[in-house]
């Protein structure tokens, strides 16, 4: 009746998940009874859950990806002090618990961390860049967003139901094949990717698509903002990568369930099969991530120097060398396995070749500065504190992509330092540095820059005192993902690199300080001009929060910048009184088909796991169900009528004409 | 464990090029970082003497510049790579003095296990090796991958079963060396330490002649016995019967290891506790 589940899954004997467990599960419930009694659910259902604007399911991405940020770094708090303390010792982590952690840390911070963090702010702000109402499917986008949320809650769902993968987060053969790895960690893990993946790669394919085909008047390819190209070439590395991470996945899941051969040891399978596909996808996947938070840095460092960004057109080239070049380079993560010298030669200079776009963005940023005025808000702090570290991380990045370096370094601690330095570096500052710059844009008031400028500071501070050692400890021979250790000489770089994660960790504290006292604040932090940075882009010519429609007219772009030409033309004109003629505006209607179809993906993927096979069946059945419900409906719009847009329109040009004319008056 | 402190020839040359590949790219990272300093400070809105330029957004003499300085770097650096990558590839031979040691190293779950076939013994979890001399090595796996990796002697390998790679080494001097796995091939991983005692070329054969004198015998059914997952913390030594042996695992005749389900809980050393899982 239910496969493998009973009452032995639950890890009644193990304190620290069950209490976490514990923990979490009366914390969403007293959260679920508030927004009950409060009578919030309907406008939970109506405004959120079911909605379809591109901006609300960029803030859910966004608010998905620090809920999963908070459990990955608990994750690595774990870590970091069993490592201090597992001297000669078992530490307080016995094995089985320890390896589950690494590799949960792993899969949450890319999967559900980094990847819906830049997702949410691709969503958020490429449409209001672009000057359009929308992304090009909205209802695909919401279930885009929803099967993302599947995969994160069955990935948590490990914590008390079962165990999570005790493999290292890219679950290598034969360790995760059923026969060493028989329980249902593998599972989980391989489940939740295959639904969050489907959910990636429908956003990727709506983006894309968006990009190329939605752009106002004007907007040709080499007017868009960077964050747009970024976006571009981000998407579409998801649409060609992703698919191959799903057929990998795909094939470790028919070994384990219907006895196939891909990657096993016996009748023929290749692990080194495995080791190929899976960087095939991993390898662009770090693009994936960094190329948003270039594009990110580019707002920022130009919107805060006061300058249009420096050599534009360089940057898009170098963009798109380094979305097409990342994936010519995958085999430098296993130089190790002997493939022979020519081939890990080619793959070392290719690698090394991505520097030089890399490179060529870091000066271009450099130059953006130089004769600027550059005002140190907040995201700008973040975008120099990034230039500085991920200069460092490129570096050590570089060094293993010399072979023979490698050879020493592969899989040690100095690796996970190195990719730390450019994923912390280069992905989760670009996405504070976000959050920061576009939060005003999106909820209507700005934050508290104190309590942002102290979470830049421990957080960047807590960055070095944490991977330094790490970095050190590399050199000293030690490898990764040891539960315990008898080396005298590695244990003071532990010690370090654990109370640089308590460092870390004020950070992060003071980043919900700082939204706290924000939302306290909010009225004296209230935004009514809609461009508190005096911005740039087209994101800043509507008001804060946009309408729903964004923008009351397709906006009429005359070049790059284009909201900053707007500005400079609106004070030289001394201000338009015309007033503008409104028409109805057609918007998509809010559907709760994402929602559905993930609740029926999510009871699909818990009976897969168990092998609860009617469960299965019955979850198939009401996700396509769901999908053919839609398919079959009649009305897919809603208008706005022409006097509701003109009300909403005019507060925002009042407020836009004082500050336009506040500011010609200076 | 120090890789700045090699003690054989391919660890000197890997952490030379490790170094070299530092200092070249510190060449222009350190005024690069510099830069970016002094220019966001230099430039920021209260420095009244900072000369505003809103219109500096091209200029192809810098963007020239730009695009050079890492594309020269890179070919710097791609010609160590060429050359490194060739030089220190792991099947090349490293000349040494005295006739070469082959030796088979065989991951376990949670062991090391090396054969001497020439010597037909063979160790668990220690590597004695005589110093100045080439050793060969073939390597595989009894059951899921690991790295085979010495520090102070250079690059490590994977082992991987079905598969035989190969990595020569020499080492120095004599003294004892730390060994590890390095890749994470699950619960007893951490116990995969190995010892490297490297002594004179002379004692080498007596070294041979005292361990060929031990009772215990590995032939294929011994090996079965001792790819149980479970962690090995005694020094074992054996005769070798079959000097195939190797490529009896090599070549899967000699299935590969069982993984956690065959085995009885009565084998497992672990000393975690117990984990009912």
């Amino acid at each position: 009746m239910l496969g493998k589940l009973d009452w032995s899954a639950i890890p009644f004997g193990q304190p620290i998940p069950l209490i976490a467990g514990g923990v979490v599960l009366v914390g969403v419930l007293a959260v679920l009874m508030w927004v009950v009694v409060k009578g919030h659910l309907p406008y939970l259902w109506h405004e959120w859950i079911t909605s379809v604007d591109h901006k609300r399911i960029g803030v859910m991405y966004i608010l998905l990806a620090s809920v999963m940020l908070l459990r990955g770094g608990s994750d690595a708090i774990m870590m970091r002090i069993q490592q201090a303390i597992a001297f000669q010792s078992q530490g307080y982590l016995p094995p089985e618990h320890y390896n589950q952690i690494f590799s949960a840390h792993g899969t949450i911070m890319i999967f559900f961390v980094a990847m819906p963090f830049v997702i949410g702010l691709m969503n958020l702000v490429v449409p209001l860049q672009l000057g359009v109402r929308d992304v090009a499917f909205p209802t695909l986008n919401s279930v885009g967003f929803w099967l993302t949320a599947t995969g994160a809650l069955l990935v948590n769902l490990s914590l008390v139901v079962g165990e999570f993968a005790r493999t290292g987060w890219l679950a290598f053969p034969p360790l995760s094949e059923l026969s060493y790895s028989p329980g249902v960690g593998v599972d989980y893990y391989a489940w939740s990717l295959q639904i969050s993946g489907v959910g990636t790669l429908v956003a990727g394919i709506n983006l894309v698509t968006t990009v190329l085909k939605l752009r106002t008047k004007g907007m040709n390819y080499l007017r868009m903002p960077m964050f747009c190209w970024t976006t571009l070439a981000s998407n579409l590395l998801i649409v060609a990568a992703f698919p191959i991470l799903t057929a990998t996945l795909a094939m470790l899941l028919l070994d384990r369930y219907l006895g196939f051969h891909f990657f096993t040891n016996e009748a023929g399978g290749n692990v080194m099969m495995f080791m190929n596909l899976i960087w095939a996808w991993g390898h662009p996947e770090v693009y994936i991530l960094v190329l948003p938070a270039f594009g990110i840095f580019s707002e920022v460092v130009s919107t805060f120097s006061g300058k249009a960004l420096f050599g534009y057109r360089s940057m898009v080239l170098a963009t798109m060398a380094i979305c097409v070049i990342s994936f010519m380079v995958w085999l430098h993560h296993f130089f190790t396995m002997g493939a022979g010298p020519d081939v890990n030669a080619i793959f070392g200079i290719a690698s090394m070749i991505i520097a030089v776009p890399t490179g060529v963005k870091i000066y271009n940023w450099l130059f953006t500065m130089y004769g600027g005025r550059i005002r140190f808000a907040t995201p700008m702090l973040w975008a120099v504190g990034f230039m500085v570290t991920f200069i460092i991380g490129g570096l050590t990045g570089v060094l293993v992509a010399v072979p023979p370096a490698d050879f020493m370094l592969h899989n040690s601690m100095f690796l996970v330092a190195h990719f730390h330095n450019v994923i912390i570096g280069g992905v989760l500052f670009g996405a504070f540095a976000g959050f920061e710059y576009w939060f005003p844009k999106a909820f209507g008031f700005r934050l508290d820059e104190r309590w942002g400028k102290l979470a830049f500071w421990f957080t960047f501070s807590g960055f070095y005192i944490t991977f330094v050692p790490l970095y050190v400890a590399g050199m000293l021979g030690m490898t990764r993902r040891m539960q315990h250790y008898d080396v005298a000489e590695w244990r003071p770089w532990m010690i370090v690199a654990a109370i640089g994660m308590a460092v870390l960790s004020i950070g992060v504290i003071c980043q919900i300080m700082q939204l706290v006292v924000s939302i306290r604040n909010r009225e004296a932090l209230r935004d009514r001009t809609g461009d508190p940075w005096d911005g740039r882009s087209l994101e800043w010519a509507t008001s804060s929060p946009p309408p729903v429609f964004n923008f009351a007219f397709h906006p009429d772009v005359r070049g790059e910048d284009a909201y900053w030409d707007m500005k400079v033309h609106a004070r030289k004109q001394a201000l338009e009184h015309a007033v503008p003629e409104y028409h109805d505006i057609e918007m998509p209607r809010n559907s709760p088909t994402g929602f559905v179809c993930a609740f029926f993906a999510t009871v699909m993927g818990f009976a897969l796991i168990w092998h609860i096979w009617w469960m299965v069946i019955l979850g198939a059945i009401g996700a396509f169900a769901t999908f053919v419900v839609f398919a079959w409906r009649d009305h897919d719009e809603y208008v706005i009528p022409a006097a509701e847009v003109a009300a909403i329109d005019r507060v925002n040009l009042e407020e836009r004409r004082s500050l336009v004319s506040m500011a010609g008056a200076v | 464990m120090n890789l700045l402190d090699p003690q054989g020839p391919v660890a000197a040359a890997n952490s030379t090029i490790l170094v070299d590949s530092v200092f070249i790219m510190l060449a222009i990272v350190v005024p690069t970082i510099v830069a970016i300093l002094a220019f966001a400070f230099w430039f920021r809105a209260s420095n009244s003497r900072a000369r505003f330029q809103p219109d500096f957004v091209h200029s192809g003499r810098i963007e020239i510049v730009v695009w050079s300085i890492p594309a020269l770097t890179v070919i710097l650096l791609g010609g160590v790579a060429w050359i490194g990558a060739h030089q220190l590839d792991p099947a090349a031979p490293v000349p040494g003095t005295g006739s070469p040691v082959r030796i088979q190293a065989v991951s376990l779950d949670w062991k090391w296990l090396f054969i001497y076939p020439d010597q037909r013994i063979a160790t668990v979890n220690t590597l004695t090796v005589p110093a100045g001399a080439e050793l060969n090595f073939q390597l595989t796996s009894s059951s899921v991958m690991n790295t085979f990796f010495i520090p102070q002697l250079g690059s490590m390998i994977y082992t991987m079963n079905g598969m035989v790679t190969k990595l020569n080494l020499r080492a120095d001097n004599e003294g004892k060396l730390q060994g590890m796995s390095a890749h994470f091939s699950g619960d007893g991983f951490p116990d995969m330490l190995f010892d490297v005692v490297v002594i004179s070329p002379l004692s080498f054969p007596d070294w041979v002649a005292s361990t060929a004198k031990t009772n215990a015998v590995l032939n294929e059914e011994s090996y079965k016995k001792l790819m149980q997952q479970g962690i090995e913390k005694s020094r074992l030594t054996f005769r070798l019967d079959d000097p195939r042996l190797f490529d009896l695992i090599a070549t899967q005749h000699i299935p590969p290891g069982p993984g956690p389900e065959l085995m009885s809980d009565a084998s497992r050393t672990h000393s975690g506790g117990d984990h009912a899982r």
